[in-house]
């Protein structure tokens, strides 16, 4: 330093000669000498100057001062550097208003951390861990969450036992997301289950669940399609399906083209007092049903719809053989055709009767 | 993967010559070499390069895992040497691109003919028997002084280098991206880079080795750069006339000569 004011010397605490003959990053704390060395003279020798460079000044009575530099590099005619003058603003306030700021923004961070977690974890409250494992039923399942899963979706499936080679298999898609929508999920899965013990036929089953969601304080409604299905002494399942406000399941049949489950009936939460109907069907051994949310056929790629069109002919192409593969194919299918960027959330069932030489494993569905 | 693109690598000099291939250390971009390199590059076929997250590397190519310790630029120096299929290769690097270059050299040594320390640290923090300069909570307040410093930097910056009449001679790509980083990218260089300590590596530098040490240099000071001489088998110590951490900015020809000397056999080992 070879020359500096009076307000500097009384800021930095500090006699004149201890101060010039010494270099400006001698007087720099050691962090601040390394952002000196590292970012502060590079800068100012390519580019001649450097603007509000934020340091340290260690002060001759120990304490520390913010400042802001501003720095210009003069240079003779020669172009040889002949001296760089600074000028030193107290950054006090502004400093200790930026680290607020720095905390505000790790704290944020912090909080959407958290919060992706929370939806995560409530998100797997809403689908069983793994697929349950039934005897007789061969079933795969797969849910994905739209976006980056930092929302909880409204998509939800369970399946659960009712009695001996008795099975529930639910699916269904809450109106909305987020916190409001994953009460709503709850309660309509965890009321599914109570109203199976009550009734056994899916229809009234779903005509009880409508009053109840109805009734419920949220605005919200949901789409469910639901089997109850009973394994016959040949391996076959008995299958009643009812379904509201939701698209039909897709039944496979080796050598034919899939066909929809003709079913259907109001949704479920909006006006009180429907009838819901319901189809009985055989599920022979090899053969496969398929619950899906509309996150699949509503899927878009530039504006177009993925489709029954294309949902069928996908679920045909993957075929009935493996159970698993065509769950996770139609996924990945339909993810692909929105380029990896799913705007909603994608539940899909599969279940098939396991043939009959299948070793099934013999634990009940929790 | 484009290593090239990636690395924003630029070549000069004859094809066929020695390469030498200049790595920057952490703060800045290849643009450091720019009064240093250029004038190797009538002998040498001359390489720079942008370690990943700096400069006009591709941003896409960032992996927070790969590149919070030093092996992630180690393998930036690999790529780009092998990506040009370079062999007897003089690597210089700088400050902490230094020991990165070591430890490169000690991955392959088949492709390396001989490496330029300049400004090296083999620990920055002090240790039990080792003066490396710096205390464990002053690394944390570099750490600070970055986030304070980069706050404005991505928006402000910009626009102020771009825009420096007085050096017109400033290349517009160079300033654009020059010392700019993204503020994550540039705290984790900073803690891989002081939060390291390669001093196992050093006896196993399989190449002939310079090691340029600067006079007052706060990073690197003056026993810093003793010790890795001492420490690397076969290496050459010079003290340079300079000041700061930077002398390929602070006396460019000073540190030229200095390397051209050394690796025209110029200087005694």
């Amino acid at each position: 330093m070879l020359r500096v004011n009076a307000t500097f010397l009384r800021w930095t605490a500090r006699p004149l000669e201890a101060v010039v003959g010494r270099r400006l990053v001698d007087l720099l704390t050691p962090g601040g000498r390394i952002f000196h060395e590292t970012h502060y003279a590079p800068m100012l020798r390519m580019q001649g100057s450097v603007h509000e460079i934020a340091v340290d000044l260690r002060c001759g009575d120990g304490s520390r001062l913010s400042v802001l530099l501003n720095a210009t590099l003069t240079r003779d005619e020669h172009g040889a550097e002949r001296e760089v003058l600074v000028a030193v603003f107290d950054a006090t306030e502004r400093r200790r208003y930026e680290q607020q700021l720095l905390r505000a923004h790790d704290e944020a961070r912090a909080a959407e951390a958290r919060a992706m977690t929370l939806a995560r974890t409530l998100q797997q409250t809403l689908v069983p861990p793994v697929p349950p494992r039934v005897r007789g039923l061969t079933l795969a399942a797969t849910y994905r969450p739209s976006g980056d899963g930092s929302q909880v979706g409204g998509d939800f499936y369970d399946v659960f036992p009712t009695g001996p080679d008795e099975q529930v298999v639910v699916l269904g898609d809450v109106s909305g997301k987020g916190v409001d929508a994953a009460v709503v999920t709850s309660l309509v899965r965890n009321t599914v289950r109570a109203l199976a013990v009550l009734h056994h036929r899916p229809s009234s089953l779903l005509a009880e669940l409508n009053d109840i969601v109805g009734f419920h304080e949220t605005d919200r409604f949901c789409t469910v399609v639901i089997l109850r299905m009973r394994r016959e002494p040949d391996g076959a399942w008995r299958v009643v399906v009812a379904a509201g406000g939701h698209p039909p399941p897709l039944l496979l049949r080796p050598g034919s083209a899939p066909v929809e489950v003709d079913v259907n009936g109001p949704l479920v939460g909006i006006l009180s007092d429907q009838e819901y109907t319901e189809t009985e069907l055989r599920l022979a051994p090899g053969e496969v049903l398929v619950l899906y949310t509309d996150g699949v056929t509503e899927a878009r790629r530039e504006g177009e719809l993925f489709g029954e069109e294309r949902l069928r002919a996908t679920v045909g192409r993957l075929g009935a053989a493996d159970v698993p593969g065509l769950v996770d194919g139609l996924r990945d299918e339909v993810v692909t055709y929105q380029d990896g960027v799913t705007h909603d959330d994608i539940a899909i069932v599969a279940v098939s009767a396991a043939p009959d030489d299948e070793p099934g494993p013999d634990l009940e569905t929790g | 993967m484009d290593i090239l693109a990636r690395n924003n690598v630029t070549v000069r000099g004859p094809e066929g010559a020695q390469p030498m291939v200049f790595a920057h250390g952490f703060g800045c971009d290849q643009s450091m070499w720019r009064h240093v390199a250029p004038g190797f590059a009538d002998r040498y076929r001359v390489v720079t390069f942008d370690f990943v997250g700096g400069g006009g590397s591709d941003p896409a190519a960032y992996d927070a895992d790969k590149y919070a310790s030093l092996d992630g630029y180690r393998q930036d120096v690999l790529d780009v040497v092998r990506a040009l299929d370079l062999r007897d290769v003089v690597l210089v690097g700088h400050s902490v691109a230094a020991m990165v270059g070591a430890m490169a050299t000690i991955a392959e040594p088949d492709r390396f003919a001989s490496l330029v320390m300049v400004g090296p640290s083999a620990r920055y923090i002090d240790d039990e028997g080792y003066v490396g300069g710096f205390a464990r909570e002053d690394i944390d307040e570099l750490l600070e002084s970055l986030a304070s410093n980069y706050l404005g930097w991505s928006a402000a910056m910009a626009p102020a280098i771009v825009g420096n009449p007085d050096r017109p001679e400033l290349g517009h790509e160079l300033t654009e991206a020059f010392c700019r980083m993204d503020p994550d990218v540039a705290r984790r260089f900073a803690e891989a880079t002081f939060l390291s300590d390669n001093r196992e590596d050093l006896p196993r530098v399989p190449v002939p080795t310079l090691v340029l040490q600067c006079r007052e240099d706060v990073i690197a000071p003056m026993e810093v750069g003793e010790y890795v001489a001492e420490q690397v088998p076969d290496s050459t110590f010079v003290a340079l006339e300079a000041t700061g951490h930077c002398p390929q900015l602070s006396s460019p020809e000073l540190t030229s000569d200095a390397i051209g000397a050394w690796l025209e056999g110029r200087v005694a080992a």
